[in-house]
């Protein structure tokens, strides 16, 4: 990720929303919105995003919609003693003020629940993200090939830590 | 509702006491003091009833004389289940011809939203080779009992089906007489997973 420096002070430097596939929404930006492709007849599917806090106050992520699901929520994961537990997050994911925070594989996710068809590989999916102070935020996800991992959602600059 | 609570309840304690028990001969250390001894060899593995993706019955028998990578999880995950059937189909593919002679089982725990139909439509989108188990809430405490693995339910809301389900993310490598070889880790290196599949193809 050496390359991270560079994209990301030349996307700081563009409009919103920019054309790689990022967002400015205040002092938030918003990084690769991305879903999972899902196998056909699959209920329910996963979105990830990494937002950065460039501002001086904290923001939280409050919730996420989107057309293509019924209802769609925030929920954690984790892998512990190998055992993988999830949950729902109601009260949304805290983006303190100078942090970046990835909503990534193996972490937190947007799940997607009664799908109004399946996510499809290559299409652009609107998500609309909540934020308590940036207020509503409409972005659009790149579908990556279901199962995928981070590394092969297509822009490297999703990985920033 | 109430006795449903009460059941999940106890079928939550059972499959805990049930995965600290595989955990520790997992890991092959022992606590004296709940009585586990070590004999060299985890009991995991054993007898099961199921149906698969076609609607067709199987039990152990049918993959006994190949050896077996078997993975538990359901239709509904977003994260780990994709992610490890994903990586288990770029494996198989990586494994060739090998692959072929071996069994592939993803079993859903999900006993409630998942059946032979939802199975076949969502593997699909994996290694044609990969079979899907479902079963009974019995069928699938017996299966998971005997490979000492962890599963429960957890409620996301106040609908009938609105749940997820914590469970074990490790694969369980078995060899061909139905015996417990080992474990694919969630999140292990590609190339470590590659190399214990071809000890488990080649025998052992």
């Amino acid at each position: 990720m050496r390359f991270f420096p560079i994209l990301l002070a030349a996307s700081l430097l563009l409009a919103a929303p920019a054309s790689a596939h990022d967002y400015q929404a205040g002092e938030l930006h918003i990084i690769h919105p991305w879903a999972r492709a899902t196998p056909p007849g699959a209920p329910a599917g996963g979105g990830f995003v990494t937002i950065v806090n460039n501002g001086g106050a904290d923001d939280r992520l409050l919730g996420v919609a989107s057309p293509i699901a019924g209802r769609a929520e925030l929920h954690s994961m984790e892998v512990t003693d190998g055992i993988m537990k999830m949950r729902p997050v109601p009260d949304g994911i805290s983006i303190p003020a100078g942090q970046t925070v990835a909503l990534e594989p193996g972490g937190y996710h947007i799940m997607f629940l009664d799908l109004t068809g399946p996510i499809e590989e290559g299409a652009r999916v609107p998500l609309t993200l909540t934020f308590e102070k940036a207020g509503a935020v409409e972005v659009e996800m790149a579908v990556a090939p279901p199962g995928a991992p981070a590394s092969a959602a297509g822009h490297d600059h999703g990985e920033a830590r | 509702m109430r006795p449903r609570i009460v059941a999940l309840v106890a079928g939550g304690a059972f499959a805990l006491a049930a995965t600290l028990t595989a955990f520790t001969m997992l890991v092959g250390s022992w606590a004296p003091q709940n009585g586990v001894r070590t004999t060299g060899v985890a009991a995991v593995g054993g007898p099961f009833t199921l149906t698969d993706e076609t609607g067709r019955q199987v039990t152990e028998a049918e993959l006994l004389g190949r050896p077996s990578v078997i993975f538990f999880g359901f239709t509904y995950c977003p994260d780990v289940c994709p992610t490890t059937l994903y990586e288990m189909s770029n494996l198989m593919e990586r494994l060739g011809p090998k692959a072929d002679r071996m069994n592939w089982v993803f079993v859903s725990v999900d006993w409630e939203r998942d059946g032979p139909e939802e199975m076949r439509a969502y593997l699909q989108a994996f290694d044609e080779r990969i079979r899907g188990f479902t079963g009974t809430k019995e069928q699938i405490d017996a299966i998971t009992s005997a490979y000492k693995v962890f599963y429960e339910r957890v409620p996301t809301g106040e609908g009938e089906g609105d749940y997820t389900i914590n469970h074990t993310a490790s694969v369980f490598l078995m060899d061909g007489k139905g015996g417990f070889v080992g474990t694919l880790g969630y999140g292990e290196d590609a190339d470590t997973m590659l190399a214990k599949l071809e000890r488990l193809a080649a025998g052992g």
